[in-house]
């Protein structure tokens, strides 16, 4: 079955069985690295990424309830070369230790500021209590948020 | 640097696998028999003593492009970018001028584990020295085109300039041999005020690639022809396979192939869920015999105490004087998990007879060794290379995963095999860090002082590492089942079940005995700090019970038994900082205390916080933390406060939520709902990190300083809140309000 995504802007027709979760069909069909497999179900965070704007667990999601959705992955946010203001404020906060569970801490911030510009440091808390960390990098990635929404506030990158 | 005691540091490194060469191994054997000495031969910095030449650090190519080769691996700690840092400093050059390799047994030395905070002390001391001799090397050979005196010459930038200006690069000075040369025992490191790069904290060069969706891990790679391997582990420690009909997995589609060997089972597919799909189908076909090999978890600390045991003399110094007042208690840690976020996984290829393995492991040679010895491979056909995984903090399943992977490989050569282990793998079957049972009695005279200290502990090895092939799950699983290595006590200076269990405090005698378990009825090895985790968190809530038994401030009572300035520091700067004091709080909040110097030879901890318990549901909520830390000269300070501050979150996750569950049979913690940890809501307001920078003095590693002091100073937050004494781990909601409900009770009965 063919299904017709639209992943960081850019049009994908995935060609797989429909019962595969979106992280399969973004790391093994089409070789992005930003959402990781952490635990298949739903308990970590790790493989969140956006779909139209809403955070989603990629390894719960099958293919098949996808057709025609807009999929937002870490490398939608930034290159290396030209971070955005995400990623710019992970950067500057050195905010990872391994970095396995950023990708999806940064994906479900980048949700919460989109829809809420002015999410104050609780609410920056609540939306993170989905996601997993082991290393202890926690302090740093509220900090890294909260920065982020003023980069985005104060009109950066 | 004292290299004389970073000598007796390596000896005592219990982990650490050496090869000396001969001639070094005699010269030091001499050193320590004495017996009719010779000459000393005098020692060489750090990791040096075991690969001498510079150039399996360093080398520079004719272009001047420069290389750094390190055994150590980076885990996330950040080390790679310290490394980079001390060998930019001393070869004066950009830190980007530099391309780092990491631990690859094809190209580094053999620096054994990357464990135990010794990167610093050791890999780091060697590429430090050895750069600072490449230099000088570099300017003597400019000195010599010259026909200058070297003193008048200096290194900038990747050439050595002449005192009229003119300039060679180190591409067009170097030549095949140059650093093709052992080390001597004396560098011209650079002076303390001289530095650019150390003391620095430099961004660490791989988080962009981490936050944009890099190929950052072992789990990213993706080869030609790479295939996706599923294992299907057997459902308990004592399983064995009885049957499997493989025939409709088989007919999946997109399936390879199954292996079966042994009580070992895996399936290969071309595409990843393929393989998940297909594994959950040979799982339903697999029939195993299960039995009973586990002991009751609701008594788990008798168990240990039970248990055969061969004791170890771990300190025996001094004699009592008599007390006026004694503390008694026993501390239980329960067995706990490294649980990676992402769980393990490594790619294998067999190609030419060849193997290679891409692995997160912490030891590149020891799994070369043991995977070698499964498969019966020389080093020469092996390789296996370091590549990052999710944080391991410790023997998780990264070699087993590295063993599957090459188990498989080999019956499919040619095609790159990537073995992704599941979470209920990773949680079911990583060795454990190891339950522990501690006993304490310990007194203070009529003055206050420490009288006497006697301390008892009940425990597994903390290691149970490759080496050999009964190490790795897929070793044990195949036909050839390869036995388990059985344990034996060692006491070394390093320590293992026994790492800090002499407290740093002074007392006119300290009895320490480590009661050595063989019986691992559940798989254990090395978690993060060791047995430091529960010695230090049974030695700072009985420091704080003999401080009120003296009637004197925590702090102030630590203080006055501590002797080491260095220590005294530690604790005046993290007791200063929170702004320590004996003011009331509000209710049911408390402060507390806990400071250990790690190994009692490595980084000095302190730990101040303040934390708030609810009645009614039990929660420990801790509210701000306040540390500082001195582990010598800090080469990157936010690299360490980024350590200190997870050792401190991790510690507190340990320590207030984790205890892995099992019944008679089966581990049943095998998720994140059967084994909670730390969530954002538990995390702290604050967490503040001060380091504290000794100049000129030796690296002495950050990763685990933080793990003990902070079990011991949530526990003594608790006992200041509530006057509760909670000697068991973890303090779960639940202990909590049962101790709670309990000394109400008591409270009730005597009022009453």
């Amino acid at each position: 079955m063919a299904v017709t995504l639209r992943v960081n802007g850019k049009e994908q027709s995935v060609e797989t069985e429909p019962d595969t979760p979106l992280l399969y069909v973004l790391r093994d069909d089409l070789a992005l690295n930003g959402a990781k497999y952490g635990c298949g179900l739903g308990q970590c965070g790790a493989c969140t990424v956006l779909v139209d704007d809403k955070p989603v667990l990629s390894c719960l999601t099958p293919l098949m309830l996808l057709e025609g959705r807009s999929i937002t992955t870490v490398e939608g946010l930034g290159t290396v070369g030209k971070p955005g203001p995400m990623q710019q404020a992970f950067i500057e906060e050195q905010a990872a230790q391994c970095g396995y569970c950023i990708p999806g801490m940064m994906m479900r911030a980048e949700a919460l500021v989109r829809r809420n510009p002015d999410a104050g440091d609780t609410e920056i808390r609540d939306a993170l209590e989905a996601n997993l960390c082991r290393c202890g990098t926690h302090s740093r990635i509220l900090k890294a948020v909260a920065r982020a929404r003023d980069l985005k506030r104060g009109g950066g990158a | 640097m004292n290299a004389l005691s970073r000598r007796g540091l390596l000896k005592g490194a219990g982990a650490l696998v050496v090869s000396f060469s001969m001639s070094r191994a005699f010269a030091q054997e001499g050193e320590v028999a004495g017996g009719a000495p010779k000459e000393a031969v005098p020692e060489l910095p750090g990791a040096l003593a075991q690969s001498p030449f510079l150039d399996s650090w360093i080398r520079i190519e004719a272009d001047g492009s420069i290389k750094v080769f390190t055994g150590k691996a980076e885990l996330g700690q950040g080390v790679k970018t310290a490394i980079l840092q001390v060998a930019a400093e001393e070869l004066e050059v950009e830190p980007r001028a530099i391309e780092m390799i990491t631990a690859d047994t094809g190209q580094t030395p053999n620096e054994g584990y990357t464990a135990g905070s010794q990167s610093m002390p050791n890999s780091a001391t060697a590429v430090r020295n050895a750069a600072a001799q490449a230099r000088a090397l570099l300017i003597g050979q400019a000195a010599g085109r010259w026909s200058l005196d070297p003193a008048t010459l200096r290194a900038e930038n990747g050439s050595v300039i002449a005192p009229n200006g003119e300039t060679l690069s180190y591409g067009a000075l170097v030549s095949s041999t140059l650093l093709h040369v052992e080390a001597q025992p004396q560098s011209p490191l650079k002076a303390p005020d001289q530095l650019r790069q150390i003391g620095q904290s430099m961004q660490r060069i791989d988080i962009p690639g981490k936050v944009t969706g890099g190929e950052a891990y072992v789990q990213d790679m993706r080869m030609t022809g790479m295939v996706h391997a599923r294992v299907v582990r057997p459902p308990s420690y004592g399983a064995q396979l009885q049957a499997v009909d493989t025939a409709g997995v088989d007919a999946m589609p997109g399936v390879v192939g199954v292996v079966r060997d042994g009580d070992f089972l895996a399936v290969v597919a071309d595409k990843e869920f393929r393989a998940i799909k297909a594994m959950r189908m040979l799982a339903k076909a697999a029939q195993w015999s299960e039995s009973e090999t586990l002991p009751d978890s609701s008594a788990l600390p008798d168990f240990l105490r039970q248990l055969p045991r061969e004791d170890g003399t771990v300190a025996s110094e001094g004699t009592p004087v008599p007390s006026a007042h004694t503390y008694e208690a026993s501390f239980t840690r329960p067995y706990q998990a490294h649980g990676s976020i992402g769980p393990s996984c490594a790619v294998a290829l067999w190609e030419d007879e060849r193997m290679t393995v891409w692995s997160h492991t912490q030891g590149v040679y020891p799994d070369q060794k043991a995977i070698g010895e499964m498969l019966e491979l020389g080093p020469d056909r092996l390789r296996v290379v370091h590549r990052e995984g999710s944080g391991c903090y410790g023997h998780n399943g990264a070699d087993d995963a590295a063993a599957d992977a090459a188990l498989i490989a080999q019956r499919f050569p040619g095609r790159p095999v990537r073995v992704q282990w599941m979470r209920e793998q990773e949680h079911g079957w990583e060795p454990l860090g190891p339950a522990m049972v501690t006993q304490v009695r310990a007194g203070i005279d009529a003055s206050g002082q420490i009288s006497e200290w006697n301390y008892e502990l009940w425990s597994n090895t903390h290691s149970t590492r490759p080496g050999p092939a009964g190490a790795l799950l897929a070793g044990r699983h195949s036909a050839k089942r390869f036995a388990p290595e059985e344990p034996e006590l060692e006491i070394t200076k390093s320590g293992n079940g026994d790492r800090n269990s002499v407290p740093l405090y002074v007392s006119p005698s300290k009895q320490v005995v480590w009661h050595f378990l063989k019986d691992m009825p559940l798989r254990v090895s090395a978690l993060r700090g060791l047995g430091a985790y529960a010695n230090v968190f049974s030695i700072e809530s009985t420091m704080d019970e003999l401080a009120l038994l003296a009637k004197t401030d925590p702090v102030a009572f630590r203080l006055k038994h501590l002797e080491d300035l260095r220590a005294k520091a530690v604790v005046e700067e993290a007791a200063t900082r929170f702004g320590w004091s004996n003011e009331p709080l509000p209710q049911n909040t408390g402060r507390g205390f806990g400071f250990a110097r790690y190994k009692n030879f490595a980084a000095y901890c302190a730990i101040a916080l303040e934390a708030e318990i609810d009645p009614i549901s039990g929660r420990v909520q801790v509210k701000r933390v306040v540390s500082a830390i001195d582990s010598g000269q800090a080469v990157n300070p936010d690299g360490i406060r980024n350590q200190t501050e997870g050792g401190i979150l991790q510690s507190l996750s340990w320590t207030l939520f984790e205890a892995v569950p099992f019944d008679r049979t089966r581990v049943t913690g095998i998720d994140w709902s059967t084994y909670p940890i730390l969530r954002f809501s538990g995390v702290p307001a604050s967490v503040e990190v001060h380091v504290i920078d000794r100049p000129g003095e030796p690296f002495l590693g950050s990763g685990e300083a933080a793990q003990g002091p902070m079990a011991g100073a949530i526990a003594n937050a608790i006992r200041h809140a509530t006057g509760l004494r909670l000697t068991d781990l973890p303090f779960s909601r639940e202990r909590v309000r049962a101790a709670l409900m309990q000394a109400a009770g008591t409270e009730l009965t005597q009022n009453g």
